[in-house]
């Protein structure tokens, strides 16, 4: 016993070497990419920070004040709650519907389930920009394909991107078609996770469809829903690539998020500050969010 | 209450594959407790299923309470059924599980208390109405299952291995509840299992199935005194009954009949009258070479060979009260006897029960 706990001299300097080599790659990458970048925008936030000038004050929270006033920035911030919500509305119905359609084994499953995989395995800014040609004033094939049934007349036909509240409804389309495959998956599993047997004692007790639905599975899904709700939205609300390649927040700014709006005022308009106070704006937004979904979560835990 | 009636069901999972339930028939008698019962694969939980509406069979039909239910849905079948799992809803508290069925089928809400409490009083679990099913123990939970499935008060009851995931302990008291239960609501229960205990125990008949087919159908005595067939047989009872072969005959004797002569020169000794009982006999004289023995307590299992005759070499198991002390030598061979009564004869290729014959042992 005595010679196996004596510790061999510099034994234990080296694994705790190896470990730090291990694991500073990761550390190095958070601080550098994520870190550095997060400070950098508190400090610009709360200074007046411009592209091109090298002066640098602090003036406190002058740049809130100010965006806060601003009426472009409460209507971005007014369309980020409206996607986000609309969006994640339209997903979870969705991919509910999708889910209960996908659970039973039919013949081409697979493949089915691979196609609605699809938008989300694309990158974000290739689909955009498939939308974008979908969507087109004059290439549009969805307007080809209304003009063709006679719906419209080919000199009256809706400019999707450019009539303010068709574009809004574009970005929510586009929002949707890329979150509910991964909203589907994650409702599969949370389906396939309840006891066959639950759904069978409900219907032997008298319970049909839609009171098995929203009875016993929907609440026995809420902790895995939440999950899925937070990140949607996370992902909805910090997005500015759709908006961004779609519309660029037009017409008229009516499609402008906090996102495309901190990106169009800090570095198109090189006012840094007010941009960084823009993004900002989102953290305790996201953070409060996130709170009260994994309370949710945490509270509806079964089992 | 009613009866269950199947005719010819047959459920076939894979096209071209056997069925896992095939032709079944059977007819159950007014609030009788009928057991399934067989091994696993048997096809029992299947045919259990089907009659509850969860399955859908390939051909045949099912009655309950005379007319044909095929068509309908598990709702409209007015029965109740208990899972393996219980199957209780996880975020439901106890007084919501078991008012569910209520609300699912419209009964007015100012009834649900009473009728809640009246099945929950008949279980014993008042004090856990509140509770969610995750705070209770196991064997609380198969009640909740249970005054889930009395609630509505439904015409039949369909229990599938209730007690399989209770202790041992637990499992015997809630044998006895289950039992006392049925006779205080007489409601017809079909009752699945794969423990023979369970089945003897609480079953009026028992259906004895393999592969999808029902073997036998009796009392508990009738399918273990004279079962039908050499599965029967060698399935109920444990250890199960002796089967040695000669020629066309199979010949069958439990274990519990078969025993040293010794036993039979002190049933000499009883008086006259305390025997008559007791006329067992002509004996059959078999020489059995001792294996090995197995001490369980209440009762010694002696393994063996049959030492002589055309069954040379058969092994053969007996199964003594060990309140006989006799002793036993590994190796040795012993006198031991079976009474001719007690002989089974079975056909050696269908396996079916024939008529007895005379066999020569020496």
């Amino acid at each position: 016993m005595a010679v196996s706990d004596r510790r061999r001299p510099g034994a234990a300097a080296p694994k705790w070497m190896l470990g730090t080599a291990m694991f500073a790659p990761s550390v190095l990458y958070i601080i550098l990419l994520i870190g550095v970048p997060f400070v950098l925008a508190v400090l610009y936030a709360f200074s007046d920070a411009r592209i091109g000038s090298t002066g640098f004050h602090f003036v406190g929270f002058e740049n809130f004040r100010s965006i806060l006033q601003s009426p472009g920035f409460r209507k971005a911030l007014r369309n980020s709650i409206v996607f986000t919500v609309s969006a994640q509305a339209i997903v979870i119905v969705c991919s509910n519907i999708l889910a209960i359609a996908l659970e039973k084994p039919f013949r081409g499953r697979g493949f089915i389930r691979f196609l609605i995989l699809l938008p989300w395995v694309a990158p974000v800014s290739l689909g955009t920009i498939g939308w974008k040609w979908i969507l087109d004033s004059i290439y549009s094939v969805i307007t080809w394909v209304l003009v063709a049934l006679h719906v419209y007349k080919p000199y009256n036909a809706p400019m999707w991107l450019g009539e303010p509240h068709l574009a809004m409804a574009s970005v929510i389309l586009v929002h949707c078609w890329r979150l509910i495959p991964f909203s589907t998956v994650i409702m599969l599993a949370g389906r396939s996770a309840i006891s066959k047997e639950i759904p069978e004692a409900a219907a032997i007790d008298g319970a049909g469809f839609w009171r098995t639905a929203f009875q016993i599975n929907l609440p026995m899904m809420t902790p895995i829903l939440s999950v899925a709700v937070l990140f949607g939205a996370i992902f909805t609300f910090t997005d500015m690539t759709v908006v961004y390649i779609l519309t660029a927040g037009g017409p008229f700014d009516s499609t402008q998020t906090l996102p495309s709006l901190a990106f169009a005022t800090g570095i198109a308009g090189s006012d840094l500050a007010a941009g960084a106070a823009i993004s900002l704006f989102l953290v305790p937004v996201l953070v409060l969010a996130a709170y009260f979904m994994l309370r949710l979560a945490h509270r509806a835990e079964v089992v | 209450m009613a009866i269950v009636e199947t005719r010819h069901l047959t459920k076939v999972f894979k096209q071209g594959e056997l069925g896992a339930v095939n032709d079944v028939s059977l007819t159950t008698h007014e609030g009788e407790f009928l057991v399934f019962l067989g091994p696993s694969g048997s096809g029992k939980t299947t045919l259990l299923r089907m009659i509850a509406g969860l399955e859908t069979p390939t051909s045949g039909e099912i009655l309950i309470g005379g007319s044909v239910v095929n068509r309908l849905s598990p709702r409209e079948r007015r029965i109740a059924m208990v899972f393996q799992s219980y199957a209780l809803y996880p975020h439901l508290t106890v007084y919501k599980n078991i008012a569910f069925p209520l609300k699912a089928q419209g009964v007015p809400k100012d009834q649900h208390r009473k009728k809640v409490e009246w099945a929950a009083g008949l279980l014993g679990i008042g004090r856990l109405l509140e509770r969610k099913p995750r705070e209770l123990s196991g064997g609380e939970r198969q009640r909740v299952a249970l005054a889930r499935a009395i609630v509505r008060e439904p015409a039949v009851f369909l229990l599938d291995e209730p007690l399989s995931n209770l202790d041992a302990k637990l499992r015997a008291s809630a044998r006895e509840e289950l039992e006392r239960f049925h006779g205080s609501v007489g409601t017809t229960t079909i009752y699945v299992t794969h423990d023979q205990v369970e089945a003897m125990a609480m079953g009026d008949r028992i259906v004895v199935m393999n592969f999808g087919e029902v073997r036998q159908i009796g009392t508990p005595a009738e399918v273990y005194d004279e079962p039908a067939d050499t599965f029967v047989a060698t399935f109920l009872g444990s250890p199960p009954m002796n089967l040695v072969e000669r020629d066309e005959v199979i010949v069958g004797f439990r274990p519990e009949h078969f025993f040293p002569v010794s036993v039979l020169a002190g049933r000499a000794a009883i008086p006259e009258p305390m025997r008559a009982a007791d006329r067992e006999g002509p004996y059959v004289p078999v020489g059995l070479r001792v294996g090995h023995e197995e001490y369980l307590g209440a009762e010694r299992i002696v393994y063996g060979s049959i030492e002589g005759g055309p069954f040379h070499g058969k092994t053969v198991v007996s199964r003594l009260a060990s309140t006989l002390t006799l002793p036993f030598d590994a190796g040795g061979v012993h006198a031991f006897a079976v009474s001719e009564r007690h002989l089974k004869f079975y056909d050696r290729s269908s396996g079916k029960r024939t008529t007895p014959r005379s066999v020569a042992w020496r």
